[in-house]
């Protein structure tokens, strides 16, 4: 299949970037990034620079992959990655536009490459839980129930793409939060520590420049492993509740 | 050189009990200036900074990814053993280590070993505390499954994503320390020298990914936790970015590799599709729990299902072959990988296989879903002769045990498991072999210890199913903190390191002139398409089965292509800038030459054992057949460049375990 690719270059977050044409020959059995590859290794053949993006696992899990296809962060399919998104979902002679996430928190680097440490800042400000190496007690002292099991996991599927930030009006990055508090809170062994930790992790939030959340719920459409936005609500009650507990105000 | 694993005297059960109570440690205030480099952080590297730092270590973690986060690891899918015996049915830290050594057809060391199965416990309360959603049954206990090679239930498991869990727990307890202060984290960062200093790993240069600019750091100790290097053969189920460059500057400074040809091939894995294929997508070992592995065994059926005319469905039970039941009565499809993975390339190689390209065979689930919506139904009163109630319940159960994968067949393949069976072949997927170390887990250079995948330790020439998050998280929650002692106590009046020595000034410069002379060769080629050829000439000669006239000959075609490669690459780009080219053509240079040294080891050891098939050491029933005789032991390889490697030997003494034919039937 013959495509069209409008693809977003930038040299360095320093410089300004612009939309570029491409033209590659693509089959429908590639990934979608398989296609880039094959884009890549034309422009490195008439010795041009490739488009720079980012990607490890491709199976969907390392939450490396970032791409804003046609408008959508991570492309058409719910509940798909970048990288698991196949060419089978396009059509011949179709024009597809690539860009890189777009938002305040997120510089972008080079081409479709964006600095997502802000992130990894909200996780070290509290999404943990305090237990050093080798004092835990045994894993079946404290029964779970599968059901709360279930949930945590829900929660903790979430890859850390930034897809939620991306596809926030407001550059938001409450579903990535919630979704590790809610983690960790739904757990007895998180528990203990729920208050620090949401606290100290929603003022990381708004320290590294993510916007207010106003209910838009388009980032739990496009999250690509489907993190609900009862999170979100989840968070704010805890949030408030603490607040209200606690003398750090 | 002599190699002294530095096993502990006494017997099995007592070595790591008494090391630890009488290893030599290093005081909380001489812990606070000491510094630690970990490079990698994986769950053998995170576990390790998050331990070193709760110690008191001043840790300074390097990773090339943009987070800590996404290491390989995460991709892993089945899940962790531990010798818990929650489930009741026999298991003990002696089983777990019986069964690692025979499954590992007996290349493995002994004490490292049994202290690898004595450590498992421990890790599951520690992941459980930090956090990490198990399964777990309606009493809210964990919940176990089986795994290949053994007859237990042993493996935990967080839905098909136990890897990511596991790592985001470990994560998360390095972004504790990070927080604190005791870990410093480089993101974005890639090793690409290790500096020595009067022989000890003193620091390493590394490359600033986003500015290109190249940095010295410095330490007491250097920990290496990069991972595995199953990329030499291009396709693979290893994430993109793995690969052997930490290792292998390593090796440049002196450190051996061990083993290097024990690689192994993993039995269910999506077959490839085509020529621009960049990487291979594994189906997890837990499917084998349920699934059954089959072709027809009729020819004309086989030619039907290529032409599209015949759907596997129709092909009635008597007409199929479940090869692996059939030879392997005892364990069968739960064989180990290695076994399972030659089968299979038996029945492909005798015309049997199922796609265009002869190279796939059928994991079929019908039974499955048929017997577990029988059980339903009767669980639920329905009615249990309904078939398409049946099939729904069924399904149902399946899903709930193995949804994530049956979905990521079909996004990737276009068909749905549920209706049709899964297509699966062999693909690369793990290497035993790596650097070699002592029971510290300190390679042959003093205060450079090896960690994880990395390093060769504990699976000698085949890797049980659920093994490999074991011993990243065993080596790094509970060996390291230890292990590393006795060189660290020896350094407490060592100030600190400083980096304008001139061996950094040394390192510095050759990584310079290797990068300034990648880019300047300014040749034909992509680095993508040498590395794809280096990989078609390691799969095809080093690969399922090797033999020494077609090793010999990939030796030659590897460095004629070495050659190549130095003389017409073109790296795009520039030095001084994020460039995913040049990243990659460095590593692609480094994997030439692992590549021939694995062929090398692999030429060698005339045997088959484990992962590795020689054609010419087989039984009549084409089973590996191995010379105790004369090949119990670690090959230990010092590479010399354009010259000839040397070999060492690590004899492996079983005192514990008789040495005994594997056998799964
Ligand atoms: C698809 C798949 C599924 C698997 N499933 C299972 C399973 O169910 N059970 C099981 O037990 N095992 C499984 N395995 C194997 C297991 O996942 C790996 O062996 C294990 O995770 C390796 O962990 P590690 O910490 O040693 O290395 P990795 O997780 O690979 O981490 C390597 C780290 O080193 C860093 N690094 C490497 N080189 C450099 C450098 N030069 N400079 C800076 N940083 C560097 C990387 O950035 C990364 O942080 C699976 C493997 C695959 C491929
Ligand atoms: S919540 Fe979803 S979109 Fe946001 S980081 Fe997590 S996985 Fe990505
Ligand atoms: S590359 Fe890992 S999630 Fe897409």
């Amino acid at each position: 299949m013959k495509l069209t690719l409008k693809i977003w270059r930038q040299k360095s977050a320093q410089t300004k970037g612009a939309f570029e044409s491409y033209q590659v020959d693509a089959n429908e059995h590639m990934s979608f990034l398989e296609m880039l590859d094959v884009l890549n290794e034309g422009l490195v053949e008439k010795r041009q620079e490739p488009v720079a993006f980012e990607h490890d696992c491709r199976e969907g899990i390392c939450g490396t992959c970032n791409l804003v296809i046609n408008g959508r962060p991570h492309g058409p399919l719910p509940g798909t990655t970048t990288c698991q998104l196949h060419m089978r979902h396009f059509k011949e002679g179709e024009t597809i536009v690539i860009e890189p996430y777009r938002a305040q928190a997120f510089p972008v680097i080079k081409d479709l490459v964006v600095d997502r440490s802000p992130l990894d800042r909200i996780i070290q400000s509290g999404g943990f839980i305090s237990v050093n190496t080798g004092q835990a007690p045994d894993g079946n002292a404290i029964p779970i129930e599968k059901d709360v099991a279930s949930r945590a996991f829900d929660a903790a599927a979430c890859i850390g793409c930034g897809a939620c930030v991306a596809a926030c009006p407001n550059g938001s990055a409450m579903l990535f939060t919630s979704a590790k508090v809610s983690h960790l809170a739904l757990l007895p062994q998180g528990e203990v520590e729920h208050n620090r930790r949401v606290v100290s992790m929603v003022h990381q939030m708004d320290k590294e420049g993510f916007g207010m959340c106003s209910n838009i719920k388009a980032c739990e459409v496009e999250c690509p492993k489907e993190i609900s936005v009862t999170n979100i609500a989840r968070m704010n009650r805890q949030y408030f509740s603490a607040m209200i507990g606690s003398d750090e105000k | 050189m002599k190699l002294d694993a530095k096993i502990p005297a006494g017997s099995l059960e007592d070595k790591w009990r008494k090391y630890r109570s009488t290893v030599n440690l290093v005081a909380p205030n001489n812990k606070r200036r000491i510094e630690v480099i970990v490079v990698g952080t994986g769950l053998a590297g995170a576990s390790a900074a998050a331990s070193l730092g709760e110690l008191g270590y001043h840790v300074k973690a390097f990773t090339f990814h943009d987070s800590p986060r996404r290491a390989h690891s995460i991709a892993a899918q089945g899940g962790i053993n531990a010798a818990k015996n929650y489930s009741n049915d026999g298991d003990s830290v002696y089983r777990l280590f019986y069964d690692t050594v025979k499954g590992g057809d007996y290349r493995s060391r002994e004490a490292n070993v049994y202290r690898l199965a004595e450590v498992s416990v421990d890790i599951i309360d520690q992941c459980v505390a930090q956090g990490v959603p198990f399964a777990r049954e309606y009493g809210g206990l964990l919940e176990n499954r089986s795994f290949g090679g053994v007859q237990v239930s042993r493996t935990f498991y967080a839905r098909g994503q136990t890897g990511q869990q596991l790592l985001i727990g470990a994560y998360q307890s390095l972004s504790r320390q990070i927080s604190l202060g005791t870990v410093e984290m480089f993101n974005r960062h890639e090793m690409l020298d290790l500096v020595l200093i009067d022989g000890k790993a003193r620091g390493i240069i590394a490359r600033n990914l986003v500015t290109g600019k190249l940095e010295r750091h410095a330490a007491h100790a250097v920990i290496l936790a990069t991972g595995g290097y199953g990329n030499v053969y291009y396709l693979s189920t290893n994430a993109m970015n793995c690969n052997v460059t930490a290792a292998w500057r390593a090796v440049q400074r002196g450190a051996m590799m061990a083993n290097p040809c024990f690689t192994q091939i993993h039995p269910t894995c999506i077959p490839v599709s085509g020529a621009y294929q960049s990487k291979l997508t594994l189906m997890s070992e837990s499917l084998r729990n349920d699934g059954r592995v089959w072709v027809p065994k009729k020819k004309e059926d086989v030619e039907g299902i290529r032409q599209g005319t015949l759907s596997p469905v129709d092909i009635k039970e008597e007409d199929r072959d479940y090869y692996l039941e059939r030879r392997y009565p005892a364990f069968g499809n739960l064989v180990p990988r290695d076994v399972a993975s030659r089968a299979a390339k038996q029945v492909c190689d005798d015309g049997f296989g199922v796609n265009k390209s002869g190279l796939a065979v059928y994991l079929d689930f019908a039974s499955a879903i048929e017997r577990y919506g029988k059980s339903q139904a009767h669980q639920q009163g329905l009615d249990s002769s309904d078939k398409n109630l049946v099939r729904k319940l069924g399904e149902k159960v399946v899903e709930q045990k193995y949804g994530n994968l049956f979905e990521m067949y079909e996004k990737i393949t276009g068909t749905n498991p549920y209706k049709s069976p899964m297509m699966i072949y062999p693909a690369v997927h793990y290497t035993m072999g790596g650097l070699w170390v002592d029971y510290n887990l300190e390679t042959n250079v003093p205060g450079l210890f090896a960690l994880g995948e990395c390093n060769f330790s504990d699976h000698g020439a085949n890797r049980l199913g659920a093994s490999a998050l074991m011993q990243g998280l065993a080596d790094g929650y509970f060996v390291i903190p230890y292990t590393i002692g006795p060189f660290l106590s020896g350094e407490i009046r060592t100030p600190a390191i400083k980096t304008d020595a001139p061996e950094f000034e040394e390192a510095e410069n050759a990584t310079r002139a290797r990068l300034e002379k990648l880019m300047s060769i300014g040749g034909s080629r992509s680095v993508e398409s040498f590395h794809r050829e280096l990989g078609l000439i390691m799969w095809d000669y080093c690969g399922m089965s090797r033999n020494a006239e077609g090793l010999n000959t990939a030796r030659q075609k590897i460095r004629a292509l070495r050659e190549e490669y130095w003389k017409d690459v073109f790296v795009p780009g520039s030095m001084d800038d994020y460039n995913p080219e040049l990243e990659k053509a460095a590593r692609v240079a480094d994997f030439m030459e692992l590549g021939e040294l694995m062929i090398v080891d692999a030429l060698n050891r005339n045997e088959s054992c484990g992962g590795h098939f020689r054609e010419e050491y087989q039984t009549p029933e084409g089973e590996a057949l191995r010379d105790d005789a004369n090949y119990t032991y670690v090959s230990v390889w010092d590479w010399k460049g354009d010259a000839d490697p040397q070999l060492y030997k690590e004899e492996l003494k079983f005192e514990n375990i008789e040495l005994k034919t594997r056998s799964y039937k």
